[in-house]
């Protein structure tokens, strides 16, 4: 080592202390002001952003004063009420949301199998990413004219198109979250003699749920998508429509408020999936397990 | 899974550690001349070459050297990880074939607690999921572990609110609670700060001196292996090949500095690095 001819420090005393006994400092804690304490509510953070967007837009509406273009959000409120009430709405909801249960299920089902076959078989893997890259950017709604000459005009045409859409960016999801599940959890999975279904059920799944469930989601807001816009093409063949034949027909009367009303419910209804279900689903688990933030 | 261990799990079920299988005469893991080949894209590696040792009931024997000579490799091929082109590890006599919860391994990374399960779920999950014990035997044996590490206060806690330390010891009391025939450790503690690491140490011995499981450990550290083994397996620079065993059974961390312990850190050091570089280089 070369020496170091840098300025001698001063030469110091040594110290001791004495602790303090830890039990007598007690919590250190400060507590919150009530504003603090309000904004960290998160709905009050979002409610506010919500009460903003509807405040700018019955601003703009009532002074652009065209309610065949932009009806107001009273407007578009009162609308809604009196479609759920006294119109046919809610059976409207109803019936898009039976579909697209129905479709977001099998779809789900169908992703999970396909991605438990691709991680336990190196054919598999090859299968799912072939069949991902070739269908994934493939918009459901091209399918429709396929699917309603196969399956006619009726629920079951519109099942296959949400199917479609669901399934790829699940599965695609799925697998990369298989992939990325480190290779010490999962010898540590083997290490208890655990094989095939129970290995991927019990180590893969739970490992890769951040990944899992933003695919979730994605196939959520892909179905959801996917059926309006179908219904949008589907309903003027169709008795028994849904949201988007509810809209559709609306916009044919020049009931504008109608369509908002629609679109509004379109909204409602991923909101509450999203902030509700989905948010309750992450605390459940990924954020709960440290996982997710 | 297995329906004769299973047999045998159940009627002791709490009972402190029963050295399984193996008789009191011979070794219980032999290893006999055992190849080790991995390849990458580019290359087929080496890691061992014709390594044979016996490990016997009770041992703490410790594979000991530079980091390449393939003594992870080892580790994991007894694991049931990676099978050896040549040569093959018997255990109380059968030869090991793929992983199985009568080896449980400890690994170095933190990451090997299932972040999903609480602690004690984590200590709990391989004993029902081998169907060795049913979910209330499980909890009760789970929680008995778990005072042995002196974790019992954080049962209901998720891995990732613990320090580094404490989730190695949730993963050693999961791998002790499933009461292996042989209980494998990579290297343990080489993540860990050196204080905890000396805590950890120690901790390892008191429970060894409590239940005497066989334990067969991974490490690169001279001193550590001294402090822990009773026997250590020296391993030569990549390929590994067994360059020594040694006796070192009577160390504790109050010999550190003794006479009797540099001596044989001494001579181990010599033994790993002359042969490679002439040697200043310390451990």
């Amino acid at each position: 080592m070369p020496k170091v001819t840098a300025p001698a420090s001063p030469t110091r005393a040594e110290i001791e202390h004495i602790l303090v006994p830890a039990e007598s400092i007690g919590a250190v804690e400060r507590s919150l002001s009530p504003i603090e304490r309000i904004t960290n509510l998160d709905w009050v953070r979002r409610g506010a952003i919500l009460l903003l967007l509807a405040s700018t837009w019955e601003g703009y509406a009532r002074y652009l004063d065209n309610p065949l273009l932009l009806p107001t959000f009273s407007a578009t409120l009162k609308a809604l009420s009196s479609a759920a009430m006294e119109g046919n709405l809610l059976s409207r909801v109803w019936g898009s949301l039976q579909v697209l249960l129905l479709g977001y299920v099998l779809g789900v089902l169908l992703a999970g199998a396909l991605s438990a076959f691709a991680v336990s078989s190196r054919f598999g893997g090859d299968l799912l990413s072939t069949l991902t890259s070739m269908f994934n950017p493939l918009p459901a709604i091209a399918l429709l004219p396929l699917s309603m000459l196969w399956f006619g005009l009726g629920m079951p045409s519109l099942v296959f198109v949400i199917v479609h859409s669901v399934l790829w960016p699940v599965a695609l999801n799925t697998q990369t979250g298989f992939l990325a599940v480190s290779e010490t959890q999962r010898m540590a999975g083997r290490n208890y003699g655990l094989t095939g279904l129970p290995y991927v059920w019990r180590i893969l799944v739970p490992a890769a749920f951040p990944s899992i469930l933003a695919g979730l989601k994605i196939g959520w807001a892909f179905a959801w998508r996917t059926l309006i816009a179908a219904e949008l093409v589907f309903g003027v063949a169709s008795r028994s429509g849904g949201l988007g034949w509810f809209i559709f027909e609306h916009r044919n009367e020049l009931q504008t408020d109608y369509v908002f009303a629609g679109l509004m419910m379109v909204i409602l209804i991923g909101l509450f999936v999203e902030e509700v279900i989905f948010r309750t689903i992450a605390h459940r688990t990924v954020v709960r397990w440290g996982l997710e933030r | 899974m297995i329906s004769a261990s299973q047999g045998k799990a159940s009627t002791t079920i709490v009972s402190s550690h029963a050295p399984s299988p193996a008789p009191a005469v011979g070794p219980l893991l032999q290893a006999r001349d055992v190849t080790l080949q991995y390849k990458t894209r580019q290359h087929l590696v080496t890691a061992t070459y014709r390594v044979s040792f016996d490990v016997h009931s009770g041992d703490r024997f410790i594979l000991l050297g530079p980091s390449g000579c393939g003594k992870s490799s080892l580790l994991k091929s007894i694991g049931g990880y990676l099978s050896p082109v040549e040569g093959s590890f018997l255990l109380a006599g059968e030869p090991v074939r793929g992983p199985g919860p009568d080896r449980m391994m400890v690994f170095q990374e933190f990451d090997q607690l299932f972040a999903w399960k609480t602690v004690l779920e984590n200590v709990a999950f391989p004993l029902t999921v081998t169907g060795r014990c049913s979910p209330r035997q499980a909890q009760e044996r789970a929680l008995l572990y778990l005072s042995k590490v002196s974790l019992s206060k954080f049962r209901d806690s998720y891995p990732h609110t613990l320090s580094g330390g404490m989730k190695q010891r949730v993963a050693i009391a999961r791998a002790m609670a499933m009461e292996p025939a042989i209980l494998l450790m990579d290297e343990p503690f080489a993540a860990l700060d050196a204080l905890t690491r000396r805590r950890m140490q120690d901790e390892l011995l008191e429970l060894w001196d409590s239940t005497r499981f066989t334990v067969l450990f991974v490490t690169h550290s001279i001193e550590e292996a001294i402090l822990i083994g009773s026997r250590i397996l020296l391993l030569s620079p990549h390929p590994g090949r067994v360059r020594a065993e040694l006796n070192c059974d009577h160390f504790g961390h109050e010999d550190e500095g003794g006479e009797a312990f540099t001596t044989l850190q001494r001579r181990v050091h010599h033994m790993l690095f002359n042969e490679s570089h002439a040697g200043t280089s310390h451990a």
